[in-house]
């Protein structure tokens, strides 16, 4: 019998409760009880389930590792001391309990009276694991332990959680299906390749219907890649708005301008043609894009190159020719010694 | 209402009557066939208009509609584990009802179920008092008390009574009779579910 003895603190009779293993095992299913030697004397169902009942009457450290211990004694009473321990079970060193031990005076059994002790253990943030893999179940929890509750509330979560990332993912797949769709361009606000192709594809089927001929402009910038590399790529996102807001103030409204790669742009420029026009046109560009631009007290300076095709009233242009043509003619400006146009006729 | 009533609805249509059944439903009440996000948040009118739809295209009563959907809620394993912590055998699982709406609180804040009061009668008598403030949360409870007792291998007799027609603070009554606790044999749980335990998602929604 375990023996419980506690003044009571208005001074009255001592009061006392005795309470069998088997009781003890009800509400703390893994209790320990040790002798003052260490041997276990009995223990909770629980317990018994994960060390076996041939544990009875060994010692306890065969079973289990004391890992920390802090010890705190009422005052006043030297029996009733009390620590919190955590141990670790020796088989199984993955799964860490944590508990509370207290020294009680026992009336006899095996004719040994003294200081024995008593362990209630529970398991910690490891309850999950351990309750699959001793296969343990409602029964083997007190009914005041919240054990049920942690293992519904991490189930729970874990299905939040998951429905949660699901959406996530699926938002982000929203997000990069609609960047691939969009028309412009993040940083300057002009039409993208996408965009470009798509109008370069419809230019050349109204030519086709008999339309009116338009020139196609390839534009590099001269130096840039100076300036992001010296002043940063702040620098470098002023210079490309800049270059931007010039190229756009200086088209009309039936023309197109798109940024179709790092420093690269693209313009399809409509009404009355010929190569006169579209080199004073590329002239006037050139020397406005060479105008320093101010960022944040730095000046940053470039220059661009540009390759024209201008594309004539008859049938038979495709695309990736007419761009060819374009990158050939603006291949040519910047061997000349860049800051130049070069003019081709398709 | 926080989406996942409405993807439940959409799970339910799509899984249990096929996708042609959730197709005709998105049509009537023109909504993309992706349907719904469980975690965002609905207009309450959502799953009005959702449940109408989905009583036109089967045929059947809302009442019936709601019942089957509860019995299909409970028989998905995600939900069906969550209730099973409810207690380890049925009579265990219809006292811890009282806490079910605090439980799923703790999990989930934004879910308003309806309040529960489980009224035990005469021998193996129960009545369970749903309060929600919208209808038909009653039939819904009845369906997943059905289920539960044929997950847990027993015998109940149950029946959706007082049931609310309109919106409002009300209470609907669901008696359950139980009869035999160990009539069959229960489906296994075990406390801890596997380690990669499956969640909503894998009832995921196929269109």
């Amino acid at each position: 019998m375990t023996h419980l003895d506690r003044d009571l603190p208005g001074g009255g009779a001592p009061a006392a409760l005795t309470l069998s293993p088997d009781i003890l095992g009800q509400f703390m299913p893994l209790f320990l009880w040790l002798d003052k030697r260490g041997r276990i004397r009995a223990m909770g169902p629980t317990l018994t389930k994960i060390l076996g009942t041939e544990a009875i009457g060994t010692a306890y450290a065969r079973h289990f590792v004391l890992r920390r211990a802090r010890g705190h004694a009422p005052e006043g009473d030297p029996i009733g001391k009390a620590r919190r321990i955590a141990v670790n079970l020796l088989r199984h060193p993955g799964f860490n309990l944590r508990g509370t031990a207290i020294e009680i005076v026992t009336g006899g059994g095996g004719g040994e009276d003294g200081t024995d002790t008593l362990v209630n253990l529970s398991f910690g943030i490891h309850l999950s694991e351990a309750v699959r893999f001793f296969g343990l179940t409602e029964t083997d929890f007190a009914a005041s332990d919240l054990a049920i509750e942690f293992l519904f509330m991490s189930e729970a979560k874990a299905a939040v959680l998951n429905e949660l990332q699901a959406l996530t993912r699926r938002l982000e797949d929203a997000r990069r299906a609609a960047q691939n769709e969009a028309l412009s361009d993040a940083l300057t606000g002009l039409a993208n390749r996408r965009a470009f192709d798509a109008a370069l594809d419809r230019a050349l089927k109204v030519l086709g219907r008999g339309g009116r001929r338009f020139a196609l402009l390839h534009l590099d910038l001269d130096f840039f890649k100076q300036v992001n590399d010296t002043l940063g790529h702040a620098a470098g996102d002023a210079v490309l708005v800049q270059a931007a807001k010039v190229l756009s103030d200086e088209t009309r409204r039936g023309d197109l301008v798109a940024r179709v790669g790092g420093d690269e742009f693209m313009m399809i420029l409509r009404g009355p043609i010929n190569a006169e026009r579209v080199e004073g046109f590329a002239k006037r560009l050139i020397s406005r894009l060479e105008e320093p631009i101010l960022h944040e007290s730095e000046l940053c300076r470039v220059s661009a190159s540009i390759g024209a095709v201008i594309v004539g009233e008859k049938a038979g242009h495709d695309a990736v020719g007419l761009l060819a043509a374009a990158d050939a003619a603006l291949y040519a400006s910047k061997h000349a010694g860049r800051g130049r146009c070069t003019v081709s006729e398709a | 209402m926080l989406g996942v009533v409405n993807k439940s609805i959409q799970s339910f249509l799509c899984n249990h009557h096929g996708s042609s059944v959730w197709r005709e439903v998105v049509e009537r009440i023109g909504i993309a066939p992706e349907g719904f996000e469980a975690m965002l948040d609905y207009e309450d009118r959502q799953t009005e208009v959702l449940l109408g739809a989905a009583e036109t295209v089967l045929d059947i009563s809302r009442e019936a509609l709601l019942e089957d959907i509860g019995a299909w809620l409970a028989m998905t394993e995600s939900l069906r584990r969550l209730l099973r912590f409810g207690g380890a055998d049925y009579l265990e699982f219809l006292f811890s009802l009282d806490d079910l709406q605090g439980r799923a609180m703790m999990a989930l804040p934004g879910l308003e179920l309806p309040e529960l009061s489980l009224n035990g009668e005469t021998q193996g008598r129960f009545t369970l008092v749903v309060s929600g403030w919208m209808p038909g949360w009653g039939a819904v409870m009845a369906g997943i008390l059905r289920a539960m007792a044929d997950d847990y291998g027993a015998l109940v007799l149950i029946e959706a009574s007082e049931l609310q027609s309109r919106p409002g603070v009300g209470e609907e009554r669901v008696s359950v009779c139980l009869l035999d606790m160990d009539h069959a044999e229960g489906r296994r749980f075990d406390l801890a579910g596997p380690a990669h335990e499956g969640s909503l998602s894998t009832e995921r929604v196929t269109v």
